[in-house]
């Protein structure tokens, strides 16, 4: 059914539709709106058979969540930034027990200086921690991903996070078509895990694991995800059988016929990016883009395959893995090895800055006159950095480096009288 | 594509007017996408929301940075805000004043767009008569349905009877008639 709603509401809708039985999460800007929403409809009863935990941070959500799933429960949680970071401990714990637990995460840059905006940074943190991670393009496709996850999670036993652009996606409201709960009935079956704890069979989870038998464990946590590679294109097809649009898969081409200049991203800056990518078209250049979903596993012969034609890459991300570069061109870059094609870095939208049309246009038709460097910021105020290592140059108690770049931009007050 | 700005503060419903003009777009058919300016969302700071209205679906993420339209809740963010900023002159102004474009100080700055295409109305006024609040976002939207023609007065009050119901969706729905009204006399 066609709605006009904020993208958090109808990720709420659509997690209430896959049935969960648990649901335990800590509030925290930018994910909160989906949570209450999902404790709205335990309470007032649209969602039944589901346990709402409130808990007193996230580390505790996600250890009662892991809890939950290994006594047989389909279970949800949500959280952001500093927030995955606080239970990191029990993300690696969940993917390392193969618990299918489905998280949201709502991008948020992390701290230091604190910044409650968006960036891929959160993600990044938690990128080899063992869980399956997607990223959504629209709100449309958070909707549809999360009826994936569920079905992906528990035929595999293993945790997926879907990853939205906070604020972006999470506070933008738009028209969203939220299937019917007998649609992701038939999609979703109920749980069946491979692993219970029952009072009345009893096993335990989670025996230490010596140098004998560490190595296969975790080399069958990579074989599994290896199995992903092939279920998510498939789930996503039939996905697309079953509700009549395209969400999900590896990754999704965006006019790449005769593509000399490809742009790789992932989330909600691809849109902006595919009418970049229609604008310099009619303007006769050879651009297309790619949209990567699966960030975990990364589909190192899929990427390839898109970009095998290119003569340039450009991945577009928002982190910064500090002291390298970008964290997605590094792994395109192993995908593209055994080509000698270029890869560029633009890293854009950290902390929430605006990714507008025209920077972007700029930077790809650089890229396409191979004027474009290895490692790009984006919109970076040179003026801004200059004057700081000025500053840090000039003596040695120069002072904190953000307060120091607020005050040049005349953002707070220096003295309060 | 038909791009709108919203200045405001926060407390003035900045954000659920954009909501709500977004709405009144989706039930006439169209696309649209309503999003605030992020984290400032504090009692009597300057906030911004957009809309965007398309044929189509609306896949830009970036702030609305050239606007067609300006709704500005609140005239003392013109001396504070360069709330104009990538305004081009065929663009539509509405500004929640019961003071004209020369008392605001605008009144030469204004000679560059249509006569028909900028009004102030009192919007304030209007919602502490028939909402018994300060808070001017729906009757705006009756004021923006006016001006531009863009969207109907009746899906306008579609949208905020959807998001009020009961009595104050009722007097929202009377202000945005009565700024409906105030800008065709205009």
């Amino acid at each position: 059914m066609l709605k006009q709603i904020e993208g958090s509401q109808a990720m709420a809708e659509a997690i209430g539709l896959c049935r969960p039985e648990v649901i335990c999460a800590y509030p925290i800007t930018p994910q909160t709106h989906i949570v209450e929403g999902l404790g709205a409809m335990v309470k007032d009863g649209r969602l039944k058979g589901c346990e709402y935990l409130n808990v007193e941070s996230e580390f505790a959500a996600l250890s009662v969540a892991i809890g939950s799933s290994a006594a047989g429960a389909r279970t949800y949680t949500a959280t952001a930034s500093q927030g995955l970071l606080f239970m990191l401990e029990a993300v690696y714990n969940a993917s390392g027990l193969g618990l299918p637990i489905v998280m949201t995460l709502g991008n948020r840059a992390i701290g230091a200086p604190i910044n409650i905006w968006n960036d891929h940074s959160d993600a990044m943190a938690a990128r080899d921690a063992g869980w399956i991670m997607l990223f959504a393009e629209s709100n449309q496709e958070a909707v549809d991903l999360h009826i994936q996850a569920f079905r992906l999670a528990e035929e595999l036993s293993v945790p997926v996070m879907v990853c939205v652009d906070g604020f972006i996606l999470t506070h933008a409201v738009e028209r969203l078509d939220i299937p019917s709960q007998e649609q992701v009935d038939a999609f979703l079956p109920p749980f069946e895990p491979v692993q219970v704890l029952d009072p009345a069979d009893p096993i335990s989870i989670g025996a230490m694991v010596g140098p004998e038998a560490f190595t296969e464990v975790r080399y069958l946590a990579h074989h599994k995800q290896m199995t992903a590679l092939d279920r998510i294109p498939e789930l996503a097809a039939d996905f697309a059988a079953a509700f009549g649009r395209e969400a999900g898969g590896l990754l999704k081409s965006y006019r790449l016929d005769d593509a000399e200049t490809v742009v790789l991203a992932m989330g909600s800056v691809m849109g902006t990016i595919k009418d970049v990518i229609d604008d310099m078209r009619a303007d006769g250049a050879r651009i297309g883009g790619v949209s990567l979903c699966s960030f975990r596993p990364f589909p190192i012969g899929p990427v390839r395959e898109a970009l095998q034609n290119a003569k340039r890459v450009v991945v577009v991300e928002k982190d910064l893995a500090v002291g390298l570069g970008g964290v997605v061109a590094a792994n395109v870059r192993m995908a593209m090895r055994v080509f000698d094609v270029p890869v560029c870095t633009v890293i854009a939208g950290l902390g929430g800055r605006s990714i507008p049309k025209t920077s972007l246009r700029r930077t790809f038709e650089a890229a396409a006159r191979n004027e474009l460097e290895g490692l790009h910021f984006l919109d970076l105020n040179w003026d801004v950095v200059n004057r700081e290592l000025e500053r840090a140059g000039e003596k040695r108690r120069s002072g904190p480096v953000a307060e120091n770049i607020l005050k040049d931009l005349g953002l707070i007050m220096h003295k309060v009288m | 594509m038909f791009q709108v700005r919203i200045h405001g503060r926060g407390g003035q419903g900045v954000v659920t007017g954009a909501e709500m003009l977004s709405v009144a777009a989706f039930l006439e058919g169209k696309h649209a996408q309503a999003f605030p300016s992020f984290g400032s969302e504090r009692m009597g700071a300057p906030v911004v929301s957009y809309c965007r209205i398309d044929d189509r679906e609306i896949r830009l993420r970036e702030p609305i940075l050239v606007p067609d339209a300006l709704i500005i809740q609140d005239p003392t963010l013109l001396n504070s805000v360069d709330v104009f900023q990538g305004l081009p002159d065929s663009g539509y102004i509405l500004i929640n004043s019961a003071r004209g474009f020369a008392e605001l100080g605008l009144g030469e700055y204004i000679t560059r767009f249509q006569a028909s295409r900028v009004c102030c109305i009192g919007a304030t006024d209007m919602a502490l008569r028939h909402v018994g609040r300060p808070v001017p976002n729906a009757a705006l939207l009756g004021g923006f349905a006016a001006i531009t023609g863009l969207i109907k007065l009746e899906s306008v009050n579609e949208a905020i009877l959807e998001t009020f119901p009961g009595k104050v969706g009722a007097g929202n729905v009377a202000a945005a008639a009565a700024a409906f009204d105030a800008v065709k006399a205009h």
